[in-house]
């Protein structure tokens, strides 16, 4: 069963990124969105774990809300792939299931 | 005994008072990233109202904080206010002392480059100190 992971809140922050990575499995997908998109950011401390994570999982973040907090997509850890709304409604439909890791 | 309608005498004025009353140091210290909540906005107009009764107030932005004055925010698309300007208006409310914690920025990828405001960056040592020093400190 396919599904898609979201996390909305700042891996700094809460541990709901982390948790999320240790649980999703192996080909699902993780979708950044809010104040989770902080995690997408190269040159931090959770790029190590986002090129981990995207070599076994389709690792996501959302376009808006990366602007919104003045990271340009150029800014994203190679890997994470750029989507709109239209790709976050496109995402849903296509799994199974959405995991919202709140 | 006084006339009712005499204005009451000046009270005279010592190291800590001037005609608006005491001067305090106040530190308002910002942890938090600026659209999850609204901790970020709330605390930047309690900056303002210190300012605006001409307290010493200095800003430290530390933690999730120092994504509050990151420059090119654009939060309309996502259908929110944009109030990062209004960090670059501190200047004209004598809000001048601002600061970043230095590991904080690192920890996050960032440079002062990214800011759209002039800071001071300090370490954990420096800003401990920093701290020390403040009357009032109004962590959000």
């Amino acid at each position: 069963m396919s599904k898609l992971h979201t996390v909305n809140k700042s891996p700094f922050d809460r541990n709901s990124f982390d948790t999320c990575l240790t649980h999703a499995e192996d080909g699902s997908a993780v979708l950044l969105i809010e104040d989770g998109v902080y995690a997408a950011v190269a040159g931090g401390q959770t790029a190590a774990r986002i090129t981990e994570a995207s070599a076994r999982l389709k690792v996501y973040v959302l376009g808006p809300d990366l602007a919104a907090r003045g990271m340009a997509d150029d800014r994203v850890c190679a890997g994470v792939s750029v989507v709109d709304y239209g790709g976050f409604v496109d995402l849903a439909a296509e799994h199974d299931a959405v995991h919202s890791w709140l | 005994m006084s006339d009712n309608n005499e204005a009451p005498p000046p009270i005279p004025p010592d190291d800590d008072e001037d005609e608006f009353g005491v001067i305090k140091k106040f530190c308002y210290v910002n942890r938090k990233a600026p659209y999850g909540t609204v901790y970020a906005l709330e605390s930047l107009e309690m900056v303002l109202i210190a300012a605006a009764f001409d307290q010493d107030v200095s800003v430290v932005f530390m933690d999730d904080g120092v994504y509050q004055i990151k420059s090119d925010q654009a939060p309309e698309a996502a259908g929110m206010k944009n109030f990062s300007k209004t960090y670059r208006a501190l200047e004209g409310y004598d809000v001048e002392k601002l600061y970043v914690s230095k590991e904080s920025m690192e920890e996050r990828g960032l440079t002062t480059d990214d800011f759209l405001v002039d800071v001071e960056v300090l370490d954990a040592a420096a800003l401990s100190a920093l701290l020390a020093e403040q009357e009032v400190v109004i962590t959000s």
